[in-house]
């Protein structure tokens, strides 16, 4: 249990250089936001209360420490643009992204695991081949053209739903997975691809190591061989690579929830970075980050845990 | 006197409002002929998402004069003043039931209406009247709030329905300030918006919406719709396909490229009353020499720009006069300087700025500016000048662009408050604190000084127009066009109406079609 | 194995090769001026004078998606470039030396790998402003990191090996050593990596500039046309059809080329 409690050492002091680093960057924009939001005239009161409100206050290392610690018990400051607690502005958004990640990761789930394995068992077949140039294509696509795509045929042609009318969670469950899928399945498409792929190469790879080569000897068909010894052993990194692909998706949400008009976290960073409101975007920045940090060293933790190996060394 | 008169007219300059896009003029209302949507019954009750292109103000307070077109808008149906204009371009009573003038015209009395109340419920006193005449005016801070209403030297309350305003100069057009929001006391507008027009505010959620609800209790002829919601879509693209799709039901503000192919739905077409202009930063170097403003006007064809930015829709201006206020209007200088490459080349080359190359800021979120600046820098690389285009978000062209003056050039619009001539001219006074082009011409504030002071009618429109001639004869700007907008709704909305003169989007009047 | 990363790198490099082509002749000739207006042609279904259709301004698509193509790869290989340059330097002194510089750089590079790139372009946007020339710049140092990396194990490694230590033996400099003898052993790991860096950058551009902080209009890119093109849905489907299938081919071809020089597939 040693590594672990290294490896959660590791997590803590990595999680407070990419906060240190994502505040230090926000730091050197010049000029003073301040004087940005009461314009040119004010008084030296009024100046010093704003900055004592927006917390600009001190030397750098002070700012930050009392940065550090409002955003450790959730208070990420005051919004330039609105003048209100970042955390009201961000209400509600985040579970929308959260909603919309973990859905396009339970598609890419779906999807992957069945078609790697699938591509792999029928490798020299016709149709294999003909499925597994497609899936080099979507691998190529980039999320927010599939979006433009699903728009136009399902949204506009087919008008299975209605683009930019998003449903939100508390009016209605299934209306809102319902508009989510779409955006989900853009963002999963090219994910599942690569996943797929990554399965396939992992399963050749397993196949021509001795141990299969025994299981051949004692008449096993190939379906059998992948199934009962190759694949435990073949999805051990594509486990660890869809654990690390959680961050890669809510990274994906910021472009895909512009096309689908989605309120969540991305569109907000997005308008933030536009509109100069810095501590907005330092929070979403911060706060996706972590969540990279976080599912890296879940990854490895789970690695560990199923790979024996590893485990040794 | 001439002075007071003077301090009166510059704080109705100061109150000229800036927008991207504009307010409309029934008599041009024009419906899309294949659209003869509305026939059905006007139903009452249902909500309906409209689509806006500029999230709020961070302030909701009516009384803050620096709030944008877009915030002001929407505030419309939130609050109302003594008085209110209707589509035909007059003032009617709206708190008040009726004003009485006296013969020197600097006394106000309002009598207020009964029964008015606000949308907490309580009812409207003169305590309140004054309270809020008292802050907009800045009768105890010394600061107004609305520069419009300036020129107020008391407010009082004489009995418990009505109340004496008394102006430090006489002012025959004052009620038209007069639509300065009334709020209750004791609650900041701040925290809760809350007034007396027919719409009540709920919520705002940040970059998202904004909800509206029906105020059952308004004294006069309420609301159709029970809801309204209000969508930020700040991505033209966005706004469109959300419109086609049908996630909203109505859009204004539109450019003719924007309602192309919306054969399904009802469109309306007014006369905008915005001047849309390449505005030129004079404190920019190569803009301080007029010869290298001038050169840039013979580099644009107007004609053109319209022709291939707005599909042919708009009137070409001259100079900084809306084609509508007919009095003051000076078409003939729309065509002062005949598109001339090669003039404009030899001008830049007197000027000594033949690689002339310069930055024009645009707001992303206005369609319509941002094809008219692709547009500006194809015709003016045909003369030799490179310009980019920087596009920025509503917010940092406000502050940066608008309130910084921090700008080379900028594609934008610009509408006027009121029907005076005021409303358009007076931010090009050197010192005016709108004058955002830094435009400094000792004969344009002499000649916009006397006609401000002048009390001879025709002397005084002969003076603003020489005004109009100065902006065209330095090229203060290079000017476009008088946009035209459009609203363009599903078919089963009706109601739309456009208001002469006033940046205005009354969701009172919209209902569903049955 | 052999044999089909063969066919991958081939298919990907016919791919890349007529993207390539198409973009080089671009650069000279495209049968319209891509920025040039044209109010008589608005809005044109795809015909033989224009292959494409027409946008909005009647501007000729099929010349402004090649003159975007363009666009798009010259700022990736610019940055890809730029990134590698500096990543090679640092990482080949950082792996050569070790000490503590090593650990510092190391440490921030793990770090910056913490930012999804999108994300990392987006904060440096946010901190530079967009704009063709920032985007280059903010791709280039996104990349520095990965090279950095890439070279500063491969020359731990190497290092160690025979060939370097007889080198070192005969008193050949540090700097000819790494920079002559080591780099060249590196090539080939340092090829797929290029090879998805490219890809990364071409999405990352084209996501900025659909998100309009990439690239200013009225320049092309593919990106900033796809945005414009969702108002054209309806009316214009080929529009941002044609932009999106462009992005896909670039990515397309440069993904095989990788994959059939036996890189990983994801970036």
């Amino acid at each position: 249990m040693g590594t672990i409690a290294k490896k959660t050492g590791t997590l803590l002091l990595t999680l407070l250089l990419v906060s240190a680093m994502a505040f230090l960057a926000f730091q050197i924009i010049p000029g003073d936001p301040v004087t940005k939001i009461l314009g040119t005239d004010y008084t030296p009161e009024r100046a010093a209360t704003l900055r004592h409100e927006l917390g600009l206050e001190g030397d750098l290392s002070a700012r930050y420490l009392r940065w550090l610690a409002g955003f450790i018990t959730g208070d990420f400051g005051i919004s330039y643009s609105y003048m209100k607690p970042v955390r009201q502005v961000m209400q509600g958004k985040l579970a929308v992204t959260a909603a919309l990640s973990v859905l396009s990761w339970l598609l890419v789930l779906l999807f992957s695991i069945p078609l790697g394995i699938a591509l792999a068992r029928y490798h020299k077949g016709v149709f294999a081949r003909a499925a597994a140039t497609v899936n080099q294509v979507f691998m190529a696509v980039p999320p927010f053209f599939i979006g433009i795509l699903f728009t136009y045929l399902f949204g506009l042609l087919l008008k299975w739903f209605v683009p930019g009318k998003f449903v939100p969670f508390s009016e209605s469950f299934w209306g809102c997975i319902g508009y989510l899928f779409f955006p989900a399945l853009a963002i999963a498409i090219p994910k599942a691809a690569k996943t797929a792929r990554l399965l396939v190469s992992s399963i050749m790879g397993e196949m021509q190591k001795d141990y299969v080569r025994t299981a051949y000897s004692r008449g096993n068909s190939r379906w059998m061989v992948i199934r009962t010894h190759v694949l435990r052993n073949a999805l051990l990194p594509v486990v660890t690579y869809l654990a690390m692909s959680l961050a890669d998706i809510v990274a994906g949400s910021i472009i895909v929830e512009q096309v689908f008009v989605v309120p969540g976290i991305g569109r907000l960073l997005v308008a933030s970075i536009a509109s100069r409101d810095f501590p907005v975007a330092l929070t979403i920045v911060v706060l996706i980050a972590a969540l990279v940090v976080f599912m890296n060293y879940v990854a490895d933790l789970v690695t560990q845990f199923i790979d024996p190996r590893v485990r040794l060394s | 006197m001439k002075k007071r008169l003077f301090a009166l007219v510059l704080a109705l300059a100061m109150t000229v409002a800036l927008c991207a896009c504009g307010g409309d003029k029934p008599s041009d209302q024009t419906v899309d002929p294949t659209n003869t949507g509305s026939t059905g019954e006007k139903l009452t009750g249902g909500t309906l998402t409209v689509g806006i292109a500029a999230d709020l103000d961070t302030s909701l307070d009516p009384h803050v004069s620096s709030s944008s077109a877009g915030t002001r808008e929407v505030l419309f149906n939130i609050y109302e003043g003594l008085m209110k204009p209707d589509t035909e371009g007059n003032l009617i009573p709206a708190v008040a039931e009726s004003c009485t003038v006296n013969e020197t015209a600097d006394v106000y009395t309002y009598t207020l209406r009964e029964g008015v109340k606000f949308h907490n419920g309580a009812d409207v006193t003169v305590g309140d009247v004054v309270y809020s005449l008292t802050r907009a005016a800045g009768l105890e801070t010394g600061e107004p709030l609305v520069g419009e209403v300036k020129g107020i030297a008391s407010v009082e309350a004489v009995g418990d329905r009505t109340v004496v305003v008394t102006l430090k100069a006489p002012d025959a057009e004052f009620n038209a300030y007069m639509s300065v929001a009334i709020i209750p006391q004791g609650i900041d507008p701040n925290d809760s918006p809350v007034g007396t027009g027919p719409f009540r505010f709920v919520s705002h959620t940040a970059q998202d919406s904004v909800v509206l609800e029906k105020f059952d209790e308004y004294w006069g002829q309420g609301a159709y719709l029970d809801q309204v919601i209000l969508k930020v879509i700040p991505d033209p693209q966005t706004l469109v396909m959300s419109l086609r799709s049908g996630a909203i039901d109505l859009a204004c503000h539109l450019d003719a490229t924007q309602i192309a192919n919306m054969a399904d739905m009802t469109v309306m077409e007014g006369s905008s009353n915005v001047i849309q202009a390449l505005y030129l930063n004079h404190d920019f170097a190569p803009f301080a020499d007029e010869r290298v403003r001038q050169a840039l006007c013979y580099a644009v064809d107007k004609r053109a720009v319209i022709d291939l930015a707005m599909d042919g829709h708009g009137t070409p201006v001259g100079t900084s006069m809306l084609s509508t206020l007919g009095r003051y209007a000076m078409p003939e200088l729309a065509d002062y300087y005949q598109p001339d490459v090669d003039k404009a080349k030899a001008l830049l080359k007197e000027a000594g700025y033949e690689n002339l190359s310069f930055t024009i800021t645009v707001p992303s979120n206005y369609a319509s500016h941002v094809g008219t600046a692709q547009v500006l820098v194809e015709q003016l690389k045909a003369a030799g000048v490179d310009a980019k285009i920087d596009l920025v978000d509503w917010n940092t062209w406000l502050t940066e662009t608008y309130q910084g003056r921090n700008f080379e050039a900028t594609v934008s619009g610009f509408d006027s408050h009121s029907l005076s001539a005021t409303g358009c001219l007076a931010r090009f006074q050197s010192e005016s604190g709108k004058n955002f082009i830094n435009f400094k011409n000792a004969d344009y504030d002499a000649a916009y000084a006397a006609a401000v002071s002048s009390l001879n009618a025709d002397q005084q429109t002969a003076l603003f127009k020489q005004c109009e001639t100065i902006l065209t004869e330095t090229a203060a700007n290079v000017y476009l066009q008088d946009m035209s907008t459009f609203a363009a709704m599903q078919s089963d909305v009706g109601g739309f109406v456009y208001y002469p003169a006033l940046y205005i989007m009354d969701l009172a009047t919209l209902y569903r079609i049955g | 194995m052999i044999d089909t990363h063969n066919r991958t790198f081939r298919a990907g490099a016919v791919i890349t090769g007529i993207m390539l082509l198409i973009i080089l002749i671009g650069l000279v000739w495209t049968p319209y001026d891509p920025n040039a207006m044209n109010g008589a042609a608005k809005m044109a279904p795809p015909s033989l004078a224009h292959l494409l259709g027409t946008d909005n301004f009647g501007r000729d698509i099929f010349s402004r998606v090649v003159q975007g193509a363009g666009a798009t790869f010259l700022i990736a290989a610019v940055s890809v470039a730029a990134g590698l340059v500096i990543g090679v330097v640092l990482g080949g002194l950082t792996g050569w030396y070790g000490g503590w510089v090593d650990e510092l750089l190391m440490r921030l590079n793990d770090t910056l790998t913490a930012f999804p790139s999108i994300l990392l372009a987006l904060v440096l946007i946010a901190l530079f402003g967009g704009g063709k020339y920032n985007i280059i710049f903010a791709l280039g140092l996104l990349f520095v990191p990965t090279f950095a990396r890439i070279v500063r194990m491969e020359v731990a490694k190497q290092k160690e090996l025979d060939y370097v230590r007889s080198a070192r033996l005969m008193g050949v400099g540090s700097m000819r050593i790494l920079f002559v003898h080591i780099l060249p052993n590196i090539v080939p790991v340092l090829l797929s990596t290029i090879a998805i860096s490219f890809n990364n950058a071409v999405l990352a551009e084209a996501s900025m500039s659909y998100l309009g902080v990439g690239v200013q209009p009225p320049d092309p890119s593919l990106g900033r046309m796809l945005n414009e093109a969702q108002s054209y849905l309806l009316s214009a489907p080929w529009y941002a059809l044609s932009s999106g299938v462009a992005i896909v081919l670039l990515v397309l071809g440069f993904g095989l080329l990788s994959e059939g020089l036996g890189g990983e597939t994801d970036a």
